[in-house]
C-alpha cells in the first residue's frame, strides 16, 4: 500500500481534443486527491469556445503545503491525447518529468523518452465505449503516480460519476492500471529513467 | 456538555462559481434570476437546482440579462435576498438598472465573471477589464461597492460578504471574479449556518401610518419595508424625497445624494477588506486582486527566499478604493508593482493614491492569459 507522501508542489497536464473527457479527467482526480488522500489541489483548464473538436486540457497542481498559483508553468507529467497538443505543450515538460501519450494519436513524439498506451484503441476494443478513454487514462495516471491511491480514485470515481456509467467506468480503470502496469513498469523506475535522462542532457550542457 | 461531538463539515472540490452560489445559499438568497453566459454559467444551473428546493426558493431563467436585473431588483424590493450572475457583454447591459438599484436602494448581489472583451471578447478566456466599469459602469454620480476573490474558498467568503454589505448599505454590491477563479477547483468545506455571520435590512420599527420609506437614519440607511405589508411603498428612478415621491427642490435632492454617498463613505472601514501578506519589512510592494494575487503570492515566496524584501497587498475590496493601506505602502516601499490583466484599471487608483511618493510600475496582459508567478518575479527583481 502507498503512503501519503510529502509533495513540493506536482504539476500534471492533461491535454488534447475537446469531446475527450479531459476537464472530467481533471475533476476526478483532483476530487480524489483533495478529499480522498488529503492534499492540497487546484485543477484549472482552458478550453476553446466550440463545444468539440477544439483544443482542451485540465491542469492539476498537488502539494502538501498550500498552493498559491494555480496554474501550471514546469509540468511533472504530461499527458498528451493528440498530436497538436504533444506539440504545444512539450516544452512546458520539466527536466526530469514524464510524457504520457495516447500511442495511436500521437505518431510523432517530440523526444524518445516517453511512455505510450493505445488509450482509444482500449476504450473501443475492450470495453466497447470509446467515451470510456478518460477513464483508462486515470487508471494509467494513478498507477504512475506514487502518491496515489487505486482504492481511493476508484472511490472518488463513485463518488463523481452518475450511477448508470459507474460499472462500465470502474471497468476502463481497472483496465488502464493493469496495462500500464503491464507495460510501463513500475513507478519508480519510470521515474527513476525520466530523471537519469534529465541528469544526462544536463551534462551535455543545455541550458534552461 | 463537556464532550460535545464536533460536528463534521461538509467538503467539495468545486469551482469558484460553485462556491460562489454555496455562499449565496448560506447567506439566504432565496432568488435568482438571470441568463446564461459563459464563463458565469455554473453560478446560475447550481440556483437553478437549489432554490426549487428551498422554502420560498425562486429561480427564474429570464428573456436576457436587463430583466434579470429588473427581477432581481423587484425582488429585492419585496423583501427577498436576490441575485443575479453575468460576464461582461452582460454586464454592459445590466448598467442602467444597476444605476435604478442605486437610485432605489435595493440590495442584491450581482456577479460579474470577467472574461476577455470588449464586445463578445473571449468567452472562455480570463481577464480583469471590467474593473473601473463596476465602478462607473451607470450614468450618474453613485457610490458602489465592488468586491473581488482570488480563491475558491473566498469566493464562498465574498458571496456571504456581498450579501451582508447590500443588506446593511441597502445598496448594490458588484462581486467580481474572473475566469481563472471562476472554473478553478478546490477544495471548500461548507461552514455550518451559525458559524456565519449574516445580516438582513432593517426593518421599519414604527407602525405603517407613520413610515417614511426614504427617512434620514442615524447610519444614513433607511429601514427598508418589504413591498405587500401594508407600509407605503413608491419606488421610482427619479430623484426623490423622504416619502419616495419625485422631487427636484435642490435642498431635497441634496439631502438625498449626500445620503446615499454618507452612508458608503461614513462606514469605509467596514467596507474596505484587503490582506496584507510580508509587508511588514517589504521594500517593494505588489498590489494585486483577483486570480493574478495567486500568481503574485507565490512570486512574493519566490523573492523572499532570493532574501528580496517584497511583499504582497491583495485587494478584497475594489471599490471604495483602499486608499490608507495603499498610502502607507507607497510611503513605506520604494517601488509598487501593480499587474493586472488590463492596461491599467488599478494601477491608474494606485497612482492617484500615490501622489508621487513611490515609484509606480504596471504589468500589463491582455491576451487572455493568467500572469504567471515568473512574469511578476521578473518585474520585480
Amino acid at each position: 500500500m502507498k503512503e501519503l507522501q510529502k509533495i513540493e508542489r506536482f504539476e500534471i497536464r492533461l491535454s488534447g481534443t475537446g469531446g475527450q473527457g479531459l476537464i472530467t479527467l481533471g475533476r476526478v482526480l483532483g476530487h480524489s486527491l483533495a478529499l480522498g488522500h488529503g492534499y492540497n489541489v487546484t485543477q484549472t483548464q482552458s478550453y476553446g469556445p466550440e463545444a468539440r473538436g477544439g483544443s482542451s486540457r485540465a491542469d492539476v497542481v498537488i502539494s502538501s503545503s498550500a498552493i498559491s498559483f494555480p496554474k501550471t508553468e514546469n509540468l511533472d507529467l504530461l499527458v498528451a491525447l493528440s498530436q497538436p497538443a504533444c506539440n504545444a505543450y512539450y516544452r512546458f515538460l520539466k527536466r526530469g518529468g514524464v510524457l504520457l501519450v495516447d500511442s495511436e494519436l500521437v505518431q510523432h513524439a517530440p523526444t524518445n523518452q516517453f511512455v505510450g498506451l493505445p488509450f482509444t484503441k482500449l476504450a473501443k476494443d475492450k470495453i466497447g465505449n470509446e467515451l470510456t478513454l478518460n477513464t483508462i487514462v486515470l487508471g494509467a495516471v494513478t498507477h504512475l503516480l506514487a502518491f496515489a491511491e487505486p482504492r481511493i480514485v476508484r472511490k472518488s470515481l463513485e463518488e463523481t460519476l452518475p450511477p448508470k456509467i459507474l460499472a462500465l467506468n470502474i471497468k476502463a480503470f481497472n483496465l488502464g492500471l493493469r496495462e500500464a502496469k503491464r507495460h510501463l513498469g513500475e513507478a519508480p523506475e519510470i521515474w527513476q529513467t525520466a530523471a537519469e535522462n534529465g541528469a544526462e542532457e544536463d551534462m551535455e550542457g543545455f541550458e534552461d | 456538555m463537556a464532550h460535545r461531538r464536533r460536528r463534521k463539515r461538509k467538503e467539495l472540490f468545486a469551482q469558484g462559481n460553485e462556491a460562489v452560489a454555496q455562499g449565496a445559499l448560506l447567506a439566504g438568497c432565496s432568488f435568482y434570476a438571470g441568463y446564461p453566459i459563459t464563463p458565469s454559467t455554473e453560478i446560475m444551473e447550481i440556483m437553478a437546482q437549489r432554490l426549487p428546493r428551498i422554502e420560498d426558493g425562486v429561480f427564474l431563467q429570464m428573456e436576457d440579462e436587463i430583466a434579470s436585473m429588473g427581477a432581481a431588483i423587484g425582488a429585492s424590493l419585496t423583501g427577498r435576498k436576490a441575485m443575479t450572475a453575468t460576464s461582461g457583454p452582460g454586464f454592459s447591459l445590466k448598467q442602467e438598472l444597476i444605476g435604478y438599484a442605486c437610485m432605489v436602494e435595493a440590495p442584491l448581489v450581482i456577479v460579474n465573471v470577467m472574461r476577455g472583451g470588449p464586445s463578445t471578447g473571449l468567452p472562455t478566456s480570463p481577464a480583469q477589464g471590467d474593473v473601473q466599469m463596476a465602478r462607473w459602469g451607470t450614468h450618474g454620480d453613485h457610490p458602489i461597492i465592488v468586491l473581488s476573490a482570488s480563491t475558491v474558498p473566498e469566493c464562498l467568503e465574498m458571496t456571504v460578504v456581498a450579501f451582508n454589505m447590500a443588506e446593511k448599505y441597502r445598496t448594490p454590491v458588484i462581486l467580481l471574479i474572473d475566469e481563472v477563479t471562476a472554473h478553478t477547483r478546490e477544495k471548500i468545506t461548507i461552514p455550518h449556518e451559525d458559524e456565519l455571520e449574516v445580516l438582513s435590512r432593517m426593518q421599519p420599527a414604527v407602525p405603517p401610518e407613520w413610515f417614511k420609506p426614504y427617512a434620514e437614519a442615524a447610519r444614513g440607511v433607511p429601514a427598508m419595508a418589504p413591498i405587500g405589508q401594508g407600509y407605503r411603498c413608491h419606488v421610482t428612478g427619479l430623484t426623490h424625497d423622504q416619502m419616495g415621491y419625485p422631487t427636484s427642490r435642490p435642498d431635497e435632492v441634496n439631502e438625498f445624494m449626500t445620503r446615499l454617498f454618507r452612508k458608503i463613505d461614513n462606514y469605509y472601514h467596514d467596507v474596505v477588506l484587503v490582506d496584507e501578506y510580508c509587508l511588514e519589512d517589504a521594500q517593494y510592494a505588489v498590489v494585486a486582486y483577483g486570480c493574478v494575487a495567486r500568481s503574485a503570492r507565490h512570486a512574493v515566496d519566490q523573492a523572499r527566499e532570493r532574501g528580496h524584501k517584497v511583499g504582497l497587498l491583495t485587494l478584497r475590496t475594489l471599490f471604495p478604493f483602499a486608499r490608507p493601506a495603499v498610502e502607507r505602502l507607497c510611503m513605506q516601499c520604494e517601488h509598487v508593482l501593480v499587474p493586472e490583466m488590463n492596461m491599467g484599471q488599478i494601477s491608474r487608483e494606485v497612482k492617484r493614491v500615490n501622489n508621487g511618493r513611490s515609484r509606480i510600475r504596471t504589468l500589463n496582459r491582455v491576451d487572455g492569459q493568467i500572469i504567471t508567478p515568473s512574469e511578476i518575479l521578473k518585474a520585480i527583481l
